[in-house]
């Protein structure tokens, strides 16, 4: 199957969808795939992936390393690292998703809003957006979590406001490209309402660039869970957290260095997963970027 | 050239004020009463009251933010509750520090993202690509507390060529100001070397499929000169933008790796602060790391129209 994909085809006939071929055909957007439903297992599953509770202390593994007895080694407090990876899966992921899917509903109505009315009312939102966008993502994050206060909550909404903006340049400009099309003012002409144009017409037709967006800013978004925790800012302590794991780790490099590699891996291959799906969906969806 | 400054200044005012409005009310939401804060329970309400009107807490809110704003504009961000220095003597000893950083670490990036970049556009969808590619991603889904950590375990704990932590002044020894700042430099440097990467392969091989390309080849021109000569020069545009907004982003977003690193920098005062609960400072690195964010962006714009003449009449 790859290999037919490597000579690009005049228009496909009926088989799957093209873009949906090329995202298969992505051997890297495949792994993303992969690691996601790894990932989404362990979190999902966690009481039975996980040998141990998370917060089960064995005073005499204290530090312990890689082994039979636990698998990723143990940490200071002599806790499973195995399985507190695992159920800090159910954290990331979980931050991740919640808080994009209020960044694309909130994000996307206002860059709807603004591209669809125009006008003034585009102006003033637009302009609210951009001051959002030039406050540092980690730095308002930051300021955000620490003045809502240390807690998953609290971080999923700091990470959601930071990411709205992003969603409603995008849809605003997607709108905007959108709206002078023939198709568009075809429907109009045939007497579509707002609500049937834009559920019925606008959005299938902009959902592409949200989806692709969605993944990276799923991925931002862990990484930023991850930061806000490993400061001490985010889901407080016993949670088990891949920041506040990391940054417990500080403390013991030098004799137990795996305390900080898994949890380090875990915000890695977690990320690397949504980055490598999102890569795959721009390119399986955006031919402009595709070479002839 | 002035002209076109000057409206690219003046356009961005309103989005400055609008920052501004952002940042005072950030710490406007926060619950409960800023004069108990720094009080403390025991606090006497007259003390209290005496303490708000000093703050000028008893007057409107519009009134407070018109004359946070008058004070701001003149780089006064009033004094930091924990030490009762001045908020723009804290930041300006403090940018330097993370300016210096970041330069380094953009250079960095520069050397990284350059040939990969290029290589990467060039060869398009053949192996080397695949890997580059893979690694740009990798670069950029490494969360830098992790990358920071493994490069301390490796060069100061393995190997221990240099120092985990630390910092010295560049004018005081610049030998070790610069291999202090080395491995927080290349921390910062990849990451943006992978998001570098990305934003030159697709502007370059954009760029080669262009027509004037496919005729500076016809033309019988060597690959290498119609990559230098002609389809770098246009590719670089969009490059300038994402290198600008990383050198904005890093000014402001170093936080956490000067964190690890113990560098005292600009973003580990906003980490301090907010530990100490420290607003006017909160305020006043918030608000400065945005007027940085957008003196890059102008700066980025000023380089276009330098570069590109059609950018002037637009």
């Amino acid at each position: 199957m790859t290999t037919t994909l490597s000579k690009t085809r005049p228009p496909a006939k009926r088989r799957l969808p093209a873009p949906l071929r090329r995202f298969l055909g992505n051997r890297l957007a495949v792994i993303g795939i992969f690691v996601l439903i790894v990932f989404a297992g362990a979190a999902l599953l966690a009481p039975w992936v996980a040998p141990f509770d998370p917060a089960q202390i064995f005073f005499s593994d204290l530090r312990a390393a890689p082994g039979a007895a636990h698998l990723f080694g143990a940490d200071e407090l002599g806790r499973d690292i195995f399985s507190r990876v695992v159920y800090g899966a159910r954290v990331s992921l979980s931050a991740g998703l919640i808080s994009v899917s209020l960044a694309l509903v909130f994000g996307g109505s206002i860059g709807l809003v603004a591209g669809y009315v125009g006008g003034w009312v585009d102006d003033v939102l637009m302009r609210v957006v951009d001051a959002l966008l030039a406050l540092p993502f980690l730095v308002l994050a930051i300021a955000l979590a620490a003045i809502l206060g240390p807690s998953l909550q609290n971080t999923m909404i700091a990470i959601a406001i930071v990411t709205a903006p992003a969603f409603a340049r995008i849809t605003r400009g997607e709108v905007l490209s959108q709206r002078e099309r023939d198709y568009v003012q075809a429907a109009q002409a045939l007497g579509a309402g707002d609500g049937r144009l834009i559920t019925r017409h606008l959005l299938p037709n902009i959902s592409g660039a949200l989806i692709v967006q969605t993944s990276l800013a799923i991925a931002n978004a862990i990484l930023a869970e991850a930061s806000l925790s490993f400061l001490g800012l985010g889901i407080q302590p016993p949670a088990p957290s891949w920041g506040s794991m990391l940054n417990a780790a500080r403390g013991y490099l030098t004799d137990a260095p795996w305390m900080a590699l898994f949890p380090g891996l875990a915000i890695f291959l977690a990320v690397l997963a949504f980055n490598l799906i999102g890569d795959g969906l721009r390119e399986a969806l955006d031919p402009r970027g595709r070479v002839g | 050239m002035v002209v076109f400054a000057l409206r690219r200044l003046l356009s961005s005012i309103p989005t400055l004020l609008i920052v501004t409005v952002i940042v005072f009310a950030l710490v406007k939401l926060l619950p409960g009463d800023p004069a108990r804060l720094i009080l403390g329970q025991e606090a006497t309400p007259q003390a209290l009251a005496e303490l708000r009107r000093s703050l000028g807490l008893d007057r409107s809110l519009l009134q407070q933010y018109l004359s946070w704003l008058a004070g701001a504009v003149r780089l006064d961000f009033g004094t930091s509750l924990t030490d009762n220095s001045s908020v723009s003597k804290l930041i300006a000893q403090k940018l330097p520090v993370t300016l210096e950083l970041s330069l380094f670490a953009m250079l960095i990036s520069l050397l990284i993202s350059l040939p990969a970049g290029i290589l990467s556009a060039v060869r398009r969808n053949t192996w080397v690509d695949r890997v580059l590619t893979l690694l740009a991603l990798s670069g950029i889904s490494l969360p830098n507390f992790f990358l920071g950590i493994l490069l301390i375990y490796l060069f100061s704990i393995r190997l221990a060529w240099i120092p985990a932590s630390g910092y010295t002044s560049l004018l005081e020894n610049p030998g070790r100001n610069l291999l202090l700042l080395l491995l927080p430099a290349v921390t910062l440097g990849i990451g943006s070397a992978a998001v570098l990467t990305r934003y030159l392969r697709s502007s370059l091989s954009e760029t080669l499929n262009q027509d004037y390309v496919r005729t500076a080849h016809a033309k019988g021109l060597m690959a290498r000169q119609v990559i230098s000569k002609h389809a770098l020069k246009n590719a670089l545009i969009p490059f300038l933008t994402a290198f600008g907004l990383q050198l904005g982003g890093l000014l402001g977003g170093a936080v956490i790796t000067e964190q690890i690193f113990s560098i005292p920098g600009f973003g580990r005062l906003l980490v301090d602060a907010v530990f100490t609960r420290d607003l006017p400072v909160i305020q006043g690195v918030v608000l400065v790391s945005a007027v940085a964010v957008f003196l890059v962006s102008f700066l980025v714009d000023l380089s276009y129209a330098a570069v590109d003449p059609r950018i002037r009449y637009h």
